[in-house]
C-alpha cells in the first residue's frame, strides 16, 4: 500500500517537474486545443518526455493537470502558437468602466490590487470633446520598443504576435518600462503574495506564476488559456462585450456573445490604433467612442472611493454637467 | 631611473606621502567609512525590505542612482578626454596634472557602474548580460562600452605609473615590505633606459588615440540609453554630443576642484600653479558656452514645436511650480556663472574659478536630474487612476545615503591612491622654466615656482 502511494507520488512529481505534457500539447498546439490532458476522460496512454531526455509512456489518468502550470516547455513559451496572429479590439462605445475586466484579470494572475495589468483610464481627447472610459493593457506592438531594449532577451516578441516576459531571466533595469510608451509595465518592488500552492510553479513566460521580486510583469493576453481553447478572463468577464479577442489570420474576434470578422470590425467601425504614430504598430485595436451605450458618469460611480477625487476635475469639464 | 632635478624634487616632496599615512588622512578616511557604512545600511535595508524603500515606482522607474551613474560616468570620461589631449599635443604645462584627470577616470568608473547595481531589480542575475546578451539593447551595448572603457582607461593609468613605480622601487622608501614588493612587481622590472622609453611613450600615445574617441563613443552610448525610448525630453538626436559635452565639462569643474584640494590639502601651489586654474577655467568658459548652446537647442526646438507630449515635459520643466527654480539653478549656475567669472579678469582667479567650478558641478548633478526625473513624471497616458506617488518621484532617505556614500567611496579613494602613488608625476615631470607657469603675470616666473 505505502509503496503504491509511494509510487503514486513519485509519479505525480515526476510529472510537474516534467512539465506536465511537454509532448502531449506540442500535438495539438492551437486556440480549440480539444486534446487538452484536462479532458482526457478515457484512460490512455499518453507519451511525455521525462527529464532525462526519454520518452515514457504513462496512463493519462495519472496526468495531474493544475491550472497555471505552464504546458509548454519554455522554450516553446518563446516561439508561440504556430499560425497564430492574435488581436484584440476594444469597443470604446460600450465601456462603461464596469471594472469587472480588471478583477477578473487581477483575479486569474494572482495580482495584488496594487498590481494592475489591465487598467481602464478616463481619456478626453480634447478641450471640447467629451471624456470617455478607455481599458488598456498591453498592446502586445509589433514594432515593440520594450522588446527592443531588453539587455538579456527577457521578454520578446513570438511568432503569434504576443510580446511576453521570463521573469526567471529578467535583471530588472527597468529598461522595459522606460522604453514602452503606453506605461503597460509592472514592477515586483517587493516580493509580491503569491497563494502558498503555487509558488513552487516552474516559470514559464506564458503563465508568469509565481510573480517574482524585482522583475517586470505586464498583461500577457493568457496564451496559457489560449493553449486551452479558453478566451482571456478579462474577455469573459465584460458585462457589456467590449473586448473582442481573436486571430488576424483567421480573420475572426469574438467577444464571448459573438463572433466576427476582424478586418470587416475595423473597417465599419473605423477602428484604430493608439497613438500608433509611435510606429509600434500595437496588436490592439479601439473601435472609437461613438454613439456610446452609456453616460461616462456611470462609470465614475464604479470607481474605488479612494481615487475617485482624483477624476473629479475631468468629470466636471463634461459639457452640459454640473459636476458630481 | 634617473631623475633630473625637478623631478628629484618633486619626488622628495612627494615622498612622505607615500611613506606613511598620517593621522589627518586616517580621520578623513574613517569619515568616508562613516558614510560608506550608512550607505551599506541603506542597501542592506534595500536588499531586505525590497526596492519600495526608494521613491521609484511603476512610472519613475529610474531615480537618483540613474542620475549619480550618468554624473560619475561623465567624470570619468572627461578624465581620459583630458588626460589624452594633454599627453598627444605633449601640453607642457599639463604634465602635472595628467595624474589627476587620470585618477578621476578610474576611480569614477568604478563608483559609476554601483549605482547601476543599486538600480536593477534583481543584481543576483547580471550574470545573464553575458550569458544572455542581447546586442539590439542599448544596455548591451553600454555594458560593453564601459567594461572596454574601464580596461583602456586603467592601462593608460598604469603605463604612465610604471616608470614612477621604478622610481619608488628604487627609492629606498620607509615601507612594508609588502608594498615594496608591490612596488617592485609593477615597474615591471624599468630601468628607464631608452628603448622601454619609447615603448611606454609609443603605448601611450596609443592608447591615448583609442581612449579620446572610445570616451566620444561611450558617452554617446550612455546617452542613447535614454535617446533610443520613444520619450519626450529623451528622444532626440543632439542627445549624444550633449552628454559627451556635458561629460567634459563636467570633469573640467571636478578636475579643478579637485586641484584645489590638492593644493591646499597637501600644498602643492608648485606643481597646481594659478596657469593650471586659469587655463582650465578658459577651457570651462569655452565648453559653458558650449553645453548652454546645446541645452537651449534643445529646450527652444521642443518649446517651439510644441508637439503635445514635448511641451508637457517642457512645461514641467520651466513652471515654477513644478522644476522652474531648479531648471534655473542648473542652468543659471550651470552655464552662466563659470562664464561669467572666468570671463572678468578680477574673478579670473583660483579661488573664483574653483568656486564657480564646484557649483557648477552640483549644477550639473541638478541637471542629469531634470534630464531623467521629470520625462518620467510625464507618461502618454492619463495617470488619474495611478495612485500619486507612482507618478511623482522623490527621493526617500536610503537613495540619499547611497548616494552620498558613492561620493564618500570617490574621495576615499582618492585619499588612499594618494597615499600609493605620487599624484604629480615624477618621472615625466619637465622643466618648468620650459613652460612659464603664467606667461601674463606680472609677477616674476621665480615667485611663482619657488616651493612653498
Ligand atoms: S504596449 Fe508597451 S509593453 Fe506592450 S508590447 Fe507595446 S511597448 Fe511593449
Ligand atoms: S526589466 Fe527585465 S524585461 Fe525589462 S528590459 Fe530589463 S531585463 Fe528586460
Amino acid at each position: 500500500m505505502n509503496s503504491e502511494i509511494n509510487q503514486d507520488n513519485s509519479r505525480r512529481d515526476f510529472l510537474k517537474t516534467a512539465a506536465v505534457a511537454t509532448l502531449a500539447t506540442a500535438a495539438c498546439a492551437g486556440i480549440a486545443c480539444s486534446c487538452s490532458p484536462k479532458k482526457a476522460a478515457v484512460p490512455q496512454k499518453v507519451k511525455l518526455l521525462s527529464p532525462e531526455g526519454e520518452i515514457v509512456e504513462i496512463d493519462s489518468a495519472y496526468l495531474n493537470y493544475q491550472e497555471h502550470m505552464a504546458i509548454v516547455s519554455k522554450l516553446e513559451a518563446r516561439e508561440g502558437i504556430a499560425g497564430k496572429r492574435f488581436v484584440m479590439v476594444v469597443d470604446l462605445a460600450r465601456c462603461k468602466n464596469a471594472r469587472k475586466c480588471i478583477s477578473a484579470c487581477q483575479k486569474w494572475h494572482y495580482r495584488p490590487e496594487e498590481t494592475e495589468w489591465l487598467t481602464v483610464k478616463l481619456m478626453k481627447d480634447s478641450d471640447k470633446g467629451a471624456p470617455y472610459w478607455f481599458p488598456k493593457q498591453c498592446f502586445h506592438c509589433d514594432n515593440p520598443p520594450c522588446v527592443k531594449v531588453c539587455p538579456v532577451d527577457a521578454t520578446f516578441k513570438r511568432q503569434d504576435g504576443l510580446v511576453l516576459i521570463d521573469n526567471d531571466r529578467c535583471i530588472g533595469c527597468k529598461f522595459c518600462m522606460a522604453a514602452c510608451p503606453y506605461s503597460t509595465r509592472v514592477f515586483n518592488w517587493d516580493e509580491p503574495k503569491v497563494p502558498e500552492d503555487l509558488r513552487e510553479l516552474a516559470a514559464n513566460p506564458e503563465t508568469n506564476i509565481p510573480a517574482r521580486v524585482g522583475t517586470v510583469e505586464k498583461c500577457d493576453f493568457c496564451p496559457d488559456r489560449a493553449r486551452d481553447g479558453l478566451l482571456p478572463p478579462c474577455v469573459e468577464a465584460c458585462p457589456n462585450g467590449v473586448f473582442y479577442f481573436g486571430d488576424e489570420n483567421e480573420d475572426t474576434v469574438t467577444n464571448g456573445d459573438e463572433t466576427i470578422s476582424f478586418t470587416q470590425l475595423i473597417k465599419d467601425r473605423a477602428g484604430y490604433q493608439f497613438m500608433e504614430e509611435l510606429g509600434t504598430k500595437p496588436r490592439v485595436y479601439y473601435l472609437p467612442p461613438k454613439d456610446r451605450q452609456f453616460p461616462v458618469e456611470r462609470g465614475y460611480e464604479n470607481l474605488p472611493d479612494k481615487i475617485k477625487p482624483r477624476f473629479k476635475e475631468i468629470m466636471e469639464s463634461i459639457p452640459g454637467k454640473s459636476g458630481i | 631611473m634617473e631623475l633630473n632635478r625637478y623631478q628629484q624634487e618633486a619626488f622628495s616632496y612627494q615622498r612622505p606621502f607615500l611613506e606613511k599615512f598620517g593621522s589627518k588622512t586616517v580621520i578623513w578616511s574613517l569619515f568616508f567609512l562613516g558614510w560608506i557604512s550608512v550607505g551599506a545600511y541603506a542597501l542592506y535595508l534595500q536588499i531586505t525590505k525590497g526596492h519600495s524603500i526608494t521613491g521609484m515606482r511603476d512610472n519613475v522607474v529610474w531615480g537618483l542612482y540613474i542620475v549619480n551613474f550618468i554624473f560619475f560616468i561623465g567624470l570619468s570620461y572627461a578624465g581620459s578626454i583630458i588626460a589624452g589631449l594633454l599627453h598627444l599635443f605633449k601640453v607642457p604645462w599639463g604634465k602635472p596634472i595628467v595624474r589627476l584627470a587620470q585618477m578621476m577616470t578610474i576611480i569614477s568608473v568604478i563608483v559609476g557602474p554601483i549605482f547601476i547595481l543599486l538600480c536593477v531589480g534583481r543584481f543576483d542575475r547580471l550574470h545573464h548580460l553575458f550569458i544572455y546578451p542581447r546586442i539590439q539593447s542599448p544596455l548591451t551595448w553600454d555594458v560593453l562600452a564601459i567594461l572596454t572603457y574601464f580596461v583602456g582607461s586603467a592601462l593608460f593609468l598604469y603605463m604612465a605609473l610604471i616608470k614612477d613605480f621604478a622610481v619608488y622601487r628604487d627609492a629606498k622608501l620607509n615601507i612594508p615590505k609588502w608594498k615594496q614588493k608591490l612596488y617592485k612587481f609593477l615597474a615591471t622590472g624599468c630601468r628607464g633606459v631608452a628603448s622601454q622609453k619609447r615603448h611606454l611613450i609609443l603605448s601611450q600615445n596609443l592608447l591615448a588615440i583609442i581612449l579620446i574617441p572610445l570616451s566620444i563613443m561611450v558617452s554617446s552610448i550612455l546617452s542613447w540609453i535614454f535617446g533610443m525610448t520613444l520619450r519626450p525630453g529623451w528622444h532626440s538626436t543632439i542627445f549624444g554630443p550633449y552628454f559627451v559635452l556635458g561629460a567634459l565639462y563636467s570633469g573640467c569643474g571636478a578636475l579643478i576642484v579637485i586641484m584645489w584640494v590638492y593644493r591646499v590639502r597637501y600644498k602643492m601651489q608648485q606643481y597646481f600653479t594659478d596657469k593650471h586654474f586659469v587655463y582650465l577655467g578658459y577651457s570651462m568658459m569655452v565648453l559653458a558656452a558650449g553645453y548652454g548652446y546645446f541645452t537651449f537647442s534643445e529646450y527652444f526646438t521642443s518649446w517651439f514645436g510644441s508637439a503635445k507630449w514635448d511641451s508637457e515635459v517642457i512645461n514641467k520643466l520651466f513652471s515654477p511650480k513644478e522644476y522652474g527654480w531648479w531648471t534655473l539653478f542648473a542652468n543659471a549656475a550651470g552655464i552662466l556663472l563659470p562664464i561669467v567669472i572666468v570671463a572678468i579678469p578680477a574673478t579670473r582667479k583660483r579661488n573664483w574659478i574653483t568656486f564657480a567650478a564646484f557649483v557648477m558641478v552640483m549644477a550639473l548633478w541638478v541637471k542629469r536630474y531634470l534630464i531623467i526625473v521629470p520625462t518620467l513624471e510625464t507618461p502618454a497616458l492619463p495617470m488619474e487612476d495611478t495612485r500619486i506617488a507612482y507618478v511623482k518621484y522623490s527621493a526617500t532617505w536610503p537613495e540619499w545615503a547611497l548616494t552620498f556614500a558613492g561620493v564618500a567611496t570617490f574621495l576615499l579613494f582618492f585619499t588612499l591612491m594618494s597615499r600609493f602613488i605620487t599624484v604629480v608625476p615624477v618621472s615625466d615631470l619637465e622643466d618648468p622654466a620650459l613652460h612659464p607657469p603664467f606667461p601674463h603675470s606680472r609677477k616674476p616666473i621665480q615667485e611663482l615656482t619657488q616651493p612653498a
